[in-house]
């Protein structure tokens, strides 16, 4: 079985999608210790032992994960690069967004402060049929910047 | 005084959800007992079935059932025409739809022959393999031209030929001035087929309740209410027994309009056949044969003008390839006719064209909807015609623009949704020119092309103008109710794909009652909320669904006005909403919360007075009398390298006019994601072919979407011409984006590699392709090249 299957459909993680089953379009990527890696690529086997992180693991009432922007009526608190998205209207269908996100959070980790052409490199193995990926870069900018004066555990 | 929220860059209420991995998309319904459901799909693009041996795969012990067409009994039949062709004399239309299982014979690679039902997906496909099917296979049509000769094999035993289509419409008599023309410039255009690819493929999960007789399907349409109408017809169930629920939908483009595909016709009647949830989810390779798709034109084309560049009349003979079977009627090629015209001025105009049936995945509309091949046609002629006549390539268009006061424009042709072709409004030379403007057009022209071309860079501009038809009838409806706790709910029976419909919507009626749109709750797509509507397409789910929610809030509005002056003791015209509260204006602390008011609208003693209506609803429809004509200018500076015929995107701006803009974070959005849309129609994106029919490169290693290191920083502007048609005054923008970028290239890069460059006729283009025309061209032993 399919990592991206066993969380989706055994662990009923739905926020993970998968969009091509053949590695391109990266919307299935999720965290492996850290590092992004395409679920559908990999037998959930092969995770054993391993951590995994998902979209639904970015957002988080729990004060460790969360950046200061939660919502004062209880909604889940979104990671300051769920906020950037949101702000610059990084997502219109959303299907590929929780791909996006976890691609960017070990990219951000490893360089905090990346150029316009970085960013772009970075994302260029999702795909996006939606944005045209302009409000994506800008959201990727936005969340550096505040992720300089402001890092959390998983950034 | 509330600012209006109409006009203003509101984030979208959706977006949390969707960031978070919270929002419903279909493959993410887990039903108890569900079971999967694998397609048997055809290899060949044109075979007979000479017998379908299920025995092997039935024997199985994870296999639950195993059908093809004959096991379908009374079920079996044709679909539906989707779109009746228009009242146009001397029309020719042959219908042929698509079946749900083929029975007799394939006719596309893809078309689905047999489908398995098991516990898991898994087990589904493995017994796909053991499913035996002799096949007689058949010469495929794959040419436009080829497939209307007498010797070409039929792909409809029942038609004469493959001719699915012959259309005419004429304005003017362009015969008789073709003649007087100081200039006719003729040329044959090739356009070729891409790929609709939303990041979700289809899918469809139905679940039947015996015992309370309800039929449940979730479906990735962009028309749920058409889809239930037709499933509780097909399926002799009372409409109100059926739920089709459009949840987020990742992606639509116009593909997700089409129905009924197989599946969702088949899908459901094994979860009734069966008692049991049902499920299938398409994957990436089975979306390249078995999701329609578009853009196969063939245009003889030609233009006749004076010496001055006014164009006296067009002429245009073209075939429009329609795949195996034309269930969305004459769309695409009467979209492509009447979008020609642009924003010009053509007292003279014939059109001509065949829809041709081959053995190819079917075509329906795709983000343009054959408003590409049009504009792509037109476009190029001028510049053809520029050149040859030694006009400024814009001062051509300038010469025949419509000007501001030539509204409304009849076309004198009838348009996709049998209503004349009248443009409502436009302000075209204003767009053109804040483009030229910045762009700084000539001084590129003047001082910096010839500078870079000393650097032995080649770098060129493009400038081109586009209208679309949008907005289209028949008609959307809405639901507006306060609820006790404030909040404001709307339910429309429009789908949504990803266009910020629960933000826009949202805008719309907070201005009408006061409140801020985060305290408005929108609901698509979900035939339990709302009854009544058509569907997302045409771009015209905010002009059309939202002047319905605006027409709705206006009529709660004035339920909360006549409310609120009787509870306050005031005169209605001293009411006034402001951030959910309810007021007299001379006396604010004379109030009541909206809420509130909604409690006592809906008492439980007393007496609602009669001759009113309980509660501070209203449900409203809107239908305009015909669509509404947006526009705009797409501009583009590109560099070429001829030694690798790659293109490097310098600067891209879009000007559009979708008259009032309800939240120009969104509208920007749409437009770039369809520029986006269009340089992959126009430079990446192609759906390769042979003879045989079948398709080469049906994964994403093969097809290339553009990914962000290729679609440039777009810059969006705009000028607002409302729209005399709609209440909101608004146009539809979801498809402006990819409809002129086709055009943009071809006269882009024309203008970057200069003298001894081909003349671009086709589209898509590529690295590989631009360079076999250079080649083909000898614009590398040109002169300019050997300097």
């Amino acid at each position: 079985m399919l990592l991206s299957d066993f969380l989706r459909h055994e662990l009923d993680l739905t926020g993970t999608h998968v969009g091509c089953e053949h590695g391109v379009c990266g919307a299935c990527t999720v965290l492996l210790d850290g590092e992004a890696v395409r679920s559908c690529l990999m037998f959930a086997v092969q995770a054993d032992a391993a951590e995994v992180t998902t979209v639904e693991g970015l957002s988080s009432k729990s004060e460790a994960l969360a950046a200061s922007n939660g919502d004062a009526d209880g909604g889940p608190r979104l990671h300051v690069l769920q906020e950037a998205f949101r702000e610059k209207h990084g997502l219109q269908c959303g299907f590929c967004t929780p791909g996006f996100l976890m691609t960017l959070i070990p990219f951000l980790r490893d360089n905090p402060s990346p150029s316009e052409t970085e960013i772009r490199e970075a994302v260029s193995g999702n795909l996006c049929r939606c944005t045209g990926y302009q409000n994506i870069v800008r959201a990727v900018q936005l969340a550096a910047e505040r992720m300089g004066s402001e890092p959390g555990p998983l950034s | 005084m509330n600012a209006p929220h109409v006009g203003s860059s509101v984030r979208r209420n959706e977006d949390e959800r969707l960031l978070t991995g919270q929002a419903l998309f279909v493959d993410d319904v887990h039903l108890d007992g569900m079971l999967h459901v694998a397609f048997l799909r055809s290899d060949y693009a044109h075979a007979r079935i000479k017998s379908i041996d299920l025995s092997t795969a039935r024997s199985r012990d994870d296999v639950i059932g195993v059908y093809a067409a004959r096991d379908l009994g009374d079920y079996w039949r044709p679909g539906p025409l989707l779109v009746p062709p228009p009242p146009i004399e001397r029309l020719e239309f042959h219908q042929a739809t698509q079946v749900p299982l083929a029975k007799d014979k394939v006719r596309h690679v893809g078309e689905p022959i047999a489908m398995v039902v098991a516990r898991s997906r898994y087990e589904a496909e493995d017994a796909l393999a053991l499913i035996q099917v002799d096949m007689e296979p058949l010469d495929a049509v794959v040419d436009l031209e080829a497939a209307l000769s007498e010797e070409s094999p039929r792909l409809h035993e029942q038609l004469e030929s493959n001719l699915a289509a012959h259309v005419i419409q004429e304005k003017g008599d362009y015969s008789a001035v073709v003649d007087k023309a100081a200039r006719v410039i003729k040329r044959r255009f090739h356009f070729d087929r891409g790929a609709s690819a939303p990041m979700e493929n289809r899918g469809v999960v139905a679940d039947w309740n015996a015992k309370s007789g309800e039929l449940t399907v979730w479906d990735t349409t962009q028309a749920p209410i058409p889809i239930r109408n037709g499933l509780a017809r097909l399926l002799d169930l009372p409409e109100a027994q059926v739920r089709v629920i459009a949840p987020f939908i990742g992606g639509g483009f116009g593909p997700k309009i089409m129905m009924f595909y197989p599946e969702e016709v088949l899908i459901p009647w094994l979860a009734m056949k069966h008692g049991r949830p049902m499920k299938w989810i398409e994957d990436r390779q089975e979306s390249f044969f078995a999701t329609t798709q578009e853009r196969g034109q063939i245009h003889d084309a030609e233009i006749a003008l004076t010496e001055g560049g006014i164009i006296l009349g067009v002429r245009d003979v073209f075939w429009h390839d329609t795949g195996a079977y034309d269930p969305y009627g004459l769309t695409v090629p009467i979209n492509s006719q009447c979008t020609l015209l642009g924003p010009y001025q053509v007292p003279n105009y014939y059109s001509e064209f065949r829809v041709v049936f081959t053995s190819k995945p079917i075509v329906t509309p795709v983000r343009g909807a054959g408003r590409q091949h049009g504009v792509f046609v037109m476009e190029r002629l001028l510049d053809i015609a520029a050149r040859e006549l030694d006009i400024d390539r814009v001062e051509i268009r300038r010469r025949n623009l419509l000007a501001p006061d030539d509204f409304p424009h009849d076309h004198e042709i009838i348009y996709q949704d049998s209503a004349p072709l009248v443009y409502d409004s436009g302000n075209y030379e204003a767009a053109l020119d804040k483009a030229v403007e910045k762009m700084e057009y000539k001084k590129f022209l003047e001082e910096e092309q010839g500078r870079l071309r000393a650097e032995g860079r080649h770098v060129g501009i493009g400038i081109v103008s586009y209208i679309e038809g949008t907005g289209i009838g028949p008609y959307e409806g809405a639901r507006v109710t306060v609820e006790p706790s404030g909040t404001v709910c709307v339910a429309t029976g429009v789908g949504t794909q990803g266009q910020g419909h629960f933000t826009s919507f949202a805008q719309i009626v907070a201005d009408q009652l006061g409140v801020t749109p985060d305290r408005v709750h929108v609901v698509t797509g979900d035939t339990s909320k709302f009854n009544w509507g058509t569907g997302t397409f045409a771009s015209r789910g905010t002009v059309v669904a939202g002047s319905a929610c605006h027409e709705a809030a206006v009529a709660v509005r004035a339920k909360v006005i006549a409310h609120a002056a009787k509870a306050l003791r005031a005169d209605p015209g001293d009411i006034e909403l402001v951030d959910g509260w309810v007021r007299v204006r001379t006396r604010p602390e004379s109030c009541i919360s909206l809420g509130d008011l909604a409690v006592r609208a809906n008492p439980l003693r007393g007496a609602v007075t009669p001759g009113t209506e309980p509660g501070l609803e209203a449900t409203a429809y809107f239908g305009p009398e015909r669509g509404t004509t947006a526009s705009g200018v797409h501009a583009m500076l590109v560099e070429v390298d001829p030694d690798t015929a790659m293109l490097k995107i310098l600067r891209f701006l879009v000007v559009h006019d979708c008259g009032k803009v309800i939240n120009p974070m969104i509208v920007d959005g749409q437009i770039v994601g369809g520029v986006a849309h269009g340089i992959g129609n126009s430079f990446y994106e192609q759906l390769h072919f042979d003879k045989a029919g079948q398709l080469l490169n049906a994964s994403f290693m093969d097809y290339l979407l553009p990914t962000a290191t290729d679609v440039p920083t777009v810059e969006v502007d705009h000028v607002e011409t409302p729209s005399p048609h709609n209440p909101l005054g608004t146009k539809g923008v979801g498809e402006a984006g990819a409809i002129p970028v086709g055009a943009l290239f071809a006269q882009a890069i024309e203008d970057a590699l200069g003298e001894g460059a081909p003349e671009i006729l086709e589209m898509p283009l590529s690295p590989n392709r631009l360079f076999e025309l250079l080649s083909e061209a000898g614009y590398y032993n040109s002169p300019s090249q050997q300097e």
